[in-house]
């Protein structure tokens, strides 16, 4: 075997902070390599000086691909050796076609006019190279997550690739999605195509990598063949310790009905005759972790958002009871200040101000409480956001610190920081571990505990069944718009869940 | 005066002790416009032989400025919440043609048409913002319409003439001068000194008591923030940005002393700007505004009311826009069909130069005050040169854009 790339001693700093120190990578042809660690440990930040985000001469070090030094100064470089990124947040234009998305800023055309007969023959090979079943004039904004990461690969397949980077392709992705992800890129690998896979979750990481290598606090930690090496193996070079359980203890006894919502039916807010939630019920008790299971577009998502604040749908119907009395939840202020909070699973369109720092986002939704006569107090906030920095664990050389610039799990941590301090009843959390690593989830786990043991209710919708399984006392299952079923914890199990939606 | 930079450059201090390269490099754009203006102004000084910066003029370019700082001050708003306003030109002249017709032709009070004409400014702000706000529709698009309802107004309103000249005591809202209130010998004993005609007291204990208590509150913050090991502009830049700022007002106040003293607009205008940085940089609602225009659906989800804030927004712009309507109408006593046509760019270039990003979320108040004076020194220092109104109209427009590019450049290289 032959290397194909190696990264030797590459240090990258920004503004205090480094990113990565003295980190190197060494890559096979032909193989596929995961790089696993915490959030922030630098795994973005490698890939981004691989590809040419950060040119050469930004950062220090030594690049080598296809045995000779590679000093890329832009993105089309690397693309032009080869090597293709496809970055944690999707970059496709949502009112294209595929078609169009794939043969962006690289058109088949003759003379400047656009040749689509080509054009639509080429994407479909692409797309039945990677599996998609689409036309490809369908506009990317009606596919899923799942079907964009595919649009993604196919993308990178036209550009002819030698290297592909993955960051955390599957975060976004229901199991089978990702699973139809994973089988990809074991073919291109048979066909040669070497990748490199940024991922948490780690039984993936172990289905599909050759090679695993660990980065922790910007160096690498260990290089090792996946053959024989086990999760825990992986998790305890990226901490730096052993974590035998994934899920903090936890013993509850709920109390009474906290919240309950009763026949909820909410319309599309453009397609008015299409219902969206159909008559849903369902209830918290004080102390209480409830879990609602179900498929990407089952309607999870718009439910908690149209309880919280009617911030999707119209024409919505139902009640909304907090213990015992009904509550006007019409408008997002008013739902704040019955005691309900959303934590939203999308981040960086609807949960932070990413320009802002840190201190900026943390206290957004409960200015309240850090003025007094409308008037700002800063030390209170840096305070609160102090506070939440240290409870959370979030890293960052200063709430100071401007969001954008943050790792992804930190960003996330940033968003929960945000709507524990608007201290509410009930909190309801949309995927709050997506793109989190296993050690931040633990954290993020024993805050949900803590929340739970002081009475308060929450609700947890989640696409990973081993969280929803590992926390919930209970588990709604959802699907195309309805609750569809419940089940205890001691009931709950995988094939349980997956049945329940299959036999709607 | 300080405390709206210091907020907003803090947001991308790093925390820990940085060089000064590094400092300078990630706060070029604060400085940059600070030394850009120094620059154009020794540079006008220089081939304008001294006319620059003569008493006289001096009190004018204050004078002449005054309307589009007014103005700026909401336009800063209205752009960080994420829109913008075309209108205010035109909604500037019509309420000057309202006081006229009112004053002149009706003869109605002064101080009930200044009350009148400032409701009516809300109102026209209120009616554009409504339709931003709560019918989603464009503001690039409402304002665009309404600059052309509100000339056609003006010019309906004035018949097509111009109505002038205005009673002494509205003359005064935007030429008058605050009377000295210290004895009349330390004036002369300053006389002496500076070996001027007379000189006015007030103004120069005015700009030395701004120029001590700027100083006395930036070393207050930056006390405050050294506490929290988050203060990283290195002190030779604070003492030698506060030497100059400081420096300037004395200097300023020394010559508007020597000629009338303190003109009552710069007194409006300077309490006008120091509760708009105030508002922008320490307050809620000025908070929800930087999240309104930096992400209006995460504001939304916080609990923030998107659609009142902007309303809110537009609503302050017009009444900003009579204000200055007013100043101007009594400045130039009388009203004419034409009063504030195209103002509404000087504005807006005022505030973009100043630092606000088109997109929203960005910006501050002192840095659009800044940018109004930057366009308002190239305007008379061209003038005085004798420089026509076509050159002086493609180095504004290439100023602007330089301003824009750097700001640019400057975020892709720290990006
Ligand atoms: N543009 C930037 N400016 C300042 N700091 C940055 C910037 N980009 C990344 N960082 C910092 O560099 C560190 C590494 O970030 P990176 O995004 O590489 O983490 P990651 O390993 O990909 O984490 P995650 O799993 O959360 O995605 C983090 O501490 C982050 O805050
Ligand atoms: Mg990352």
């Amino acid at each position: 075997m032959t290397t194909l790339l190696e990264m030797r001693k590459i240090t990258k700093e920004f503004p205090g902070v480094k990113a990565l120190d003295e980190v190197s990578l060494k890559v096979q042809k032909g193989e596929i390599h995961a790089v696993c660690g915490e959030n922030g440990a630098g795994k973005s930040t490698l890939m981004k000086v691989l590809s040419g985000v950060y040119p050469a001469g930004s950062f220090e070090g030594e690049i080598l691909y296809e045995g000779e030094p590679a000093n890329f100064r832009n993105i089309l470089d690397s693309e032009k050796r080869g090597i293709i990124i496809i970055h944690q947040e999707l970059a496709l234009v949502p009112q294209l076609s595929i078609a169009e998305n794939i043969f962006l800023g690289n058109e088949r055309a003759s003379n400047g006019v656009i040749d689509w007969r080509e054009t639509n023959r080429r994407t479909e090979e692409l797309l039945s190279k990677v599996g998609l079943r689409e036309a490809p004039t369908t506009l990317v904004d009606s596919i899923g997550v799942g079907k964009q990461q595919l649009v993604e690969i196919a993308k990178a397949l036209s550009k002819d690739v030698k290297l592909l980077i993955l960051d955390e392709p599957t975060a976004a992705l229901q199991e089978n999605d990702s699973r139809k992800l994973l089988d990809l890129m074991l073919e291109l690998k048979a066909q040669g195509v070497t990748s490199i896979i940024i991922s948490h979750k780690l039984g993936e990481v172990r289905y599909v990598a050759d090679t695993v290598t660990v980065i922790r606090d910007g160096t690498t930690v260990s290089t090792l063949p996946a053959k024989g090496l086990s999760e825990d193996d992986i998790v305890r070079d990226m901490v730096g310790r052993d974590m035998t359980h994934r899920f903090p203890e936890h013993a509850r006894t709920p109390g009474d009905i906290l919240m309950e919502v009763e026949d909820w039916t909410v319309w599309h807010p453009e397609h008015k005759e299409r219902r969206v939630i159909k008559n849903a019920s369902f209830n918290v008790r004080a102390g209480e972790v409830v879990g609602i299971a179900g498929l990407m577009g089952s309607g999870r998502t718009e439910l908690a958002m149209s309880i919280f604040g009617r911030s999707y749908g119209r024409n919505i119907s139902g009640t909304v009871k907090l213990k015992g009395q009904p509550v006007d939840v019409s408008n997002v202020p008013r739902a704040i200040k019955a005691g309900i909070s959303y934590v939203t699973e999308d981040r960086k369109s609807l949960g932070l101000v990413l320009d802002e720092p840190i201190r900026f986002n943390t206290t957004l939704a409960n200015l309240e409480a850090v003025s007094s006569g409308g008037v700002l107090n800063r030390n209170e906030e840096t305070r609160i956001a102090e506070h939440y920095r240290e409870a959370l664990a979030t890293r960052t050389p200063s709430v100071f610190q401007k969001v954008v610039n943050l790792s992804g799990g930190n960003q996330q941590k940033v968003v929960l920081a945000k709507w524990l301090f608007t201290s509410p009843e009930v909190l309801i959390l949309d995927e709050p571990t997506r793109g989190i690593d296993v050690g931040a989830k633990y954290e993020i786990y024993t805050i949900i505990n803590d929340l739970a043991a002081q009475g308060k209710g929450v609700v947890m919708i989640s696409s990973e069944m081993p969280e929803l399984l590992g926390m919930c006392d209970r588990i709604y299952v959802m699907n195309e718009g309805a609750l569809v079923g419940e089940l205890t914890a001691a009931e709950a199990s995988q094939e349980r869940i997956m049945s329940l939606i299959v036999n709607e | 005066m300080d405390s709206a930079n210091i907020e907003h450059s803090s947001s991308d201090a790093s925390g820990s002790s940085k060089g000064v390269a590094a400092y300078l490099a990630s706060h070029l754009r604060e400085y940059g416009l600070l030394l850009a203006l120094i620059v154009i102004m020794a540079f006008f000084q220089i081939v304008t032989e001294g006319t620059l910066l003569r008493a006289v003029n001096v009190t004018n370019l204050l004078l002449q400025n005054s309307y589009i700082i007014i103005m700026a001050l909401g336009m800063l708003v209205v752009i960080v919440s994420g829109n913008i306003d075309l209108s205010v030109g035109s909604v500037m002249g019509f309420v000057g043609a309202l006081a006229a017709v009112m004053i002149v032709n009706y003869d109605i009070s002064i101080y009930a048409t200044i009350v009148v004409c400032l409701i009516v400014g809300g109102l026209v702000g209120a009616a554009q913002g409504y339709w931003v706000a709560y019918w989603k529709i464009p503001s690039f698009i409402v304002t665009l319409a309404g600059m052309l309802v509100f000339r056609g107004l003006s010019l309906w309103l004035l018949e097509g003439q111009s109505v002038g000249p205005f009673p002494r005591e509205f003359q005064i809202v935007a030429n008058g001068f605050v009377p000295d209130i210290f004895p009349a010998g330390i004036g002369e004993f300053f006389a002496g000194i500076f070996d001027a005609r007379k000189v006015n007291v007030l103004a120069l204990f005015a700009g030395v008591a701004a120029a001590i208590i700027i100083f006395w509150m930036g070393s207050r913050q930056r006390a405050r923030n050294k506490a929290y090991g988050i203060e990283d502009e290195p002190s030779s830049f604070f003492i030698a940005r506060n030497v100059i700022v400081a420096a300037a007002l004395i200097f300023i106040t020394y010559k508007l002393s020597t000629f009338r003293g303190l003109p009552n607009v710069l007194i409006t205008m300077g309490v006008l700007t120091i509760i708009y940085a105030f508002i922008t940089s320490s307050t809620v609602i000025g908070r929800r505004i930087y999240a309104l225009g930096g992400n209006a659906k995460a504001a939304k989800l916080s609990g923030i009311k998107t659609e009142r804030l902007t309303f809110l927004a537009f609503t302050n712009m017009g009444i900003l826009a009579a204000a200055a309507g007013l100043v101007f109408a009594a400045r130039l006593n009388t009203a004419t069909p034409k009063a504030g046509f195209g103002l509404e760019l000087d504005v807006i270039a005022a505030v973009f130069i100043g630092g606000a990003s088109m997109s929203g979320g960005v910006g501050t108040i002192i840095g659009a005050v800044v940018g109004a004076f930057l366009m308002g020194v190239l305007n008379n220092g061209m003038s005085i040169m004798g420089i026509g109104i076509d050159y002086q109209q493609m180095i504004k427009g290439l100023v602007l854009l330089a301003a824009v590019i750097f700001d640019v450049y400057n975020k892709q290289k720290q990006g």
